[in-house]
């Protein structure tokens, strides 16, 4: 059986409830980790918090960077591997994840981040998601959920609700909204949890926590998108949209857990922990019994 | 001293030539007439230590065959057109992202499910051209179960060098077929090792690989930081996407094609044979040169002169070979199971100097000898009629 | 000049078809014949049916033997035939060559239907027990294909005794080796009883298609 949590990068993340207190570097320390000042992302996005929050985690667990890689999908949150100066690989949209399972499969020693956007990970990335939470590989997958397409400039994505306006749903999108993590704990993943950019150090934690569990951890970060979304369904200001994250989301002690999760009411916090085998530990046992079977 | 004699599958000896090539990683999905290669590699790879997968779907895992590559692993991936179609986006990937992986295409009758049992050469131009943009690609073709062996090391060894993904076109015959083989012993092969680039990780951003020195790709996890993307990118600076530097993109386009086809007399193998005195020849490659071969031994026993060129290496396209053969003898006949594809390049090769005649079947059935006899003796007779004339 | 023929193509070559129905061990019974041929040192290539086609209730599988080069890798003229089902018999006893021979196993096939509606003109036909010899004298109706290639064996010559032993023991679990060779001797002995002359009660030779001695080329 292999340990829920990596014991090693729990010690040196002292303990807040059960997850790393996460302490905030300093913005010079935070920046030295960028290969550039300039993103393209727009004013008021949130993915540059979100971006913030990982380092502080990831400088948090003192992770060896040079064993650290990250991975991501296409869209406006994938443009992160350009910014951040740690090994980075920008996949092809969707299959963030796939090259994730590979390179930790044939490399259980690293220490794979994954960062796929809304579209990204559940509408073109949908099937590698779940059969990675199936695998339960030790990947920590963090969904920046904007709930619109903002690359391409705006169209609904399998996380915009009900009602909602974009540039390919111009009379109210009919279709039923995801939950993500709820998809993400049904397949199997052993972590999941769901926080918001405007609670930035709660975010922070919940990334560590899902980077010191093992087996597969999903964090969705709740985001704001001004330009895209914002504009098109009545926010005119990119702190208003964080105001409406900290009014909607609900910590998830005092979240009923049979009722639904609505655009206005959403659980956050660690929502799933779980113990089960982790794919590349469960692997190893393979090689180590087919190299028995192959000598005698 | 090799190894004794025994009956070998296709499929199972490109499994074995991968392993034997230092592959440690494969992903796939089942699919007919390849599967045997993931069955083969599911037992084989834990066994030398490497790690066998079997994905959702061939999307996710050539896309894990690539996550391999990057973490230092030599990887592949084996399967047939449905999948080999599926895997197209990311067969593009890795090629502008420059990272060396193995894709055994066991071609079957097409489009779309066609015929999954029958053999094919459908694929061969999807080989070539079937990612979108300007890109080169290496396709290699065996014709036989040794071949599907040597010929899958050689991919890997071409990976490595040119760092770019190689494809290996068997088919249904060739992949399904045993075949009284003595498979190489592992001295007797020579296997490229990845290695790392030969500037310091600090100096890394600075450099440059240019066709003569194509510097393999640090391994995610080791000392260098690199930055893979499929945007184009900044050769120079650790590859950070540029893609509003018009130069940058022409340069970058330019080098991924020209990397290929600089070292196209070192990439390109052909098998020529009873070519001296040959006055019709016939081109043919994978298992149709098998029957190409027999009707050739049928014409020379006839006492006529026919000589046989087998592509080894389909792409790059042995161009040089092909142009070759226009001056040598007056027609080309070129039999392929599928309708005209490779016959075009042969055209255009010859450019006019040697009559062209193409032989198509895309029944599922493997061309005969006979086939290509009757091809051979029509153009003997017309010939005769011509000096009569 | 003439179209190439099966003889033109290499006057040494043995194309063998194996069928009958699936479960009955024909893909193994031509791995094992293949095995032996390639420890006889001579070329070989082995092909079988495959897919929707192997898994319904036919089963087919293909041997090609050599002392030349083997180029075009299927059967198309076929000098040995072996049907272990009516159905197998039907299909391609007539696909065999003039002059060929057809193997079946005389408790599962009638030969005289076929013969009579299409006389299989120059064929050598034998008809022989094998799935009642390996149930009675085995105890295993399994192995009847073994008890088939003993007697392939001793019919054709096509491949060395002790070479097909040394497959046997080879390619099985060691613990029916033994089972298996027994069935090996008794396909053989089989085999060489019918073509001393007059068959044992038990054992009918159908003649019915004959019309010479040849014997596959």
């Amino acid at each position: 059986m292999t340990a829920l949590v990596d014991e090693e990068l729990l010690e040196r993340a002292p303990h807040d409830t059960n997850l790393p207190r996460v302490t905030p570097h300093s913005t010079a320390e935070i920046t030295s980790h960028l290969r550039t000042p300039h993103t393209l992302w727009c004013p008021g996005c949130s993915n540059g918090i979100v971006t913030r929050a990982l380092i502080d985690a990831v400088l948090t667990l003192d992770l060896d960077l040079d064993r650290t890689c990250l991975i991501a999908g296409i869209g406006c949150a994938g443009r992160i591997t350009a910014y951040i100066n740690w090994s980075t690989v920008h996949t092809a949209h969707g299959r963030a994840l796939t090259v994730a399972t590979g390179a930790k499969a044939a490399d259980p020693g690293l220490n794979v981040i994954v960062v796929m956007g809304d579209g990204d990970c559940v509408a073109i990335g949908g099937n590698h998601l779940i059969h990675a939470a199936r695998r339960n590989i030790d990947v920590t997958a963090i969904v920046f959920n904007n709930s619109i397409y903002g690359m391409t400039g705006g169209q609904m994505s399998p996380t915009t609700f009900e009602g909602d306006l974009s540039t390919t749903s111009a009379y109210g999108n009919v279709e039923q909204a995801f939950d993500i993590c709820e998809l993400a704990r049904a397949a199997g993943a052993t972590y999941v949890a769901r926080g918001t950019s405007y609670n930035y150090l709660r975010l922070s934690q919940l990334i560590a926590g899902g980077i010191a569990h093992k087996g597969f951890s999903f964090i969705e970060a709740m985001v704001a998108c001004p330009t895209y979304y914002g504009r098109q369904n009545g926010f005119s200001d990119p702190a208003e949209m964080l105001k409406v994250q900290k009014a909607r989301a609900v910590p998830v002690a005092e979240f009923d857990r049979d009722g639904p999760r609505l655009r206005d009411r959403y659980p956050v916090g660690v929502l799933h922990h779980a113990e089960r085998v982790e794919y590349t530990a469960a692997y190893a046992d393979v090689v180590r019994r087919a190299g028995e079977r192959s000598r005698g | 001293m090799p190894q004794p004699r025994r009956l070998v599958e296709g499929n199972e000896a490109v499994a074995e030539g991968a392993i034997a090539a230092g592959a440690r990683f494969f992903a796939g999905y089942p699919i007919t007439p390849s599967t045997e290669i993931a069955e083969v590699l599911s037992r084989r790879l834990p066994q030398v230590g490497g790690h066998f997968m079997q994905m959702e779907d061939e999307i996710a895992s050539i896309g894990a065959v690539i996550g391999a590559s990057l973490a230092g692993a030599k990887a592949l991936t084996a399967t047939s057109g449905p999948g080999f179609s599926l895997m197209q986006e990311s067969i593009g990937y890795a090629s502008m992202a420059q990272v060396p992986c193995v894709i055994v295409d066991v071609m079957r009758g097409g489009p779309s499910t066609g015929l999954p049992t029958e053999p094919s050469q459908g694929d061969v131009m999807q080989a070539r051209w079937g990612t979108h943009g300007e890109h080169s690609i290496i396709a290699l073709v065996p014709s036989s179960v040794a071949e599907c062996f040597t010929l899958t090391v050689e991919a890997f060894n071409l990976s490595e060098a040119y760092r770019t993904p190689v494809i290996v076109l068997s088919d249904a015959t060739i992949g399904h077929m045993r075949e009284a083989v003595a498979l190489p012993l592992p001295e007797e092969l020579r296997v490229a090792a990845r290695g790392e680039p030969d500037v310091a990780p600090e100096d890394y951003d600075e450099v440059m690989s240019t066709v003569d020195n194509i510097m393999p790709r640090p391994a995610l996890g080791s000392r260098y930081a690199v930055h893979v993307t499929g945007l184009v990118y900044d050769r120079r600076r650790g590859g950070v996407p540029a893609t509003g530097t018009p130069a940058v993109a022409d340069g970058l386009g330019r080098y991924l094609r020209e990397k290929i086809y600089h070292h196209q007399d070192a990439i390109c193998r052909v098998e020529e044979l009873e070519m001296e005195d040959a006055e019709v020849a016939i081109l043919a490659y994978g298992s149709v040169a098998r029957s190409a071969k027999a009707a050739m031994k049928w014409a020379r026993r006839q006492g006529v002169k026919v000589g046989l060129v087998r592509p080894i290496t389909l792409w790059p396209f042995p161009t040089e070979a092909v142009e070759h053969m226009g001056d040598q003898v007056r027609t080309i006949i070129v039999p392929e199971m599928n309708l005209r594809q490779i016959a075009w390049e042969v055209q255009a090769a010859v450019a006019g100097r040697a009559k062209v005649v193409d032989h198509g079947r895309v029944d599922g059935k493997l061309i005969r000898p006979e086939e290509i006899a009757a091809l051979i003796r029509d153009e003997f007779h017309y010939h005769h009629f011509e000096e009569m004339a | 000049m003439a179209e190439p023929t099966a003889d033109d193509r290499a006057a040494t070559r043995h194309e063998i078809r194996l069928s009958g129905s699936g479960g009955q061990g024909i893909i193994l019974a031509a791995t094992l014949l293949a095995d032996a041929a390639v420890a006889s040192g001579r070329e070989v290539i082995g092909t079988q049916s495959y897919g929707p086609e192997a898994r319904g209730g036919a089963s087919k599988a293909e041997v090609i033997i050599s002392d030349d080069e083997i180029d075009f890798p299927e059967v198309t003229a076929p000098v040995i035939t072996v049907c272990l089902s009516q159905e197998a018999f039907d299909a391609y006893a007539p696909l065999t060559v003039p002059g060929g021979l057809v193997v079946y196993d005389e408790r599962l096939v009638t030969a005289q239907p076929l013969v009579k509606a299409q006389p299989l003109e120059g064929l050598r036909l034998v008809g022989l027990p094998f799935t009642f010899l390996a149930e009675t004298e085995l105890g295993k109706a399994i192995a009847a294909n073994i008890v088939m290639l003993g007697a392939l064996q001793q019919l054709t010559g096509v491949i060395r005794a002790d070479a097909l032993e040394d497959a046997v023991r080879r390619r099985l679990p060691a613990k029916i080796v033994e089972l298996n060779i027994r069935a090996l001797k008794l396909g053989h002995d089989c085999a060489a009883q019918t073509e001393r002359g007059p068959a044992a009660p038990r054992r009918r030779r159908v003649a019915a298609g004959r019309t010479g001695e040849s014997g596959p080329a």
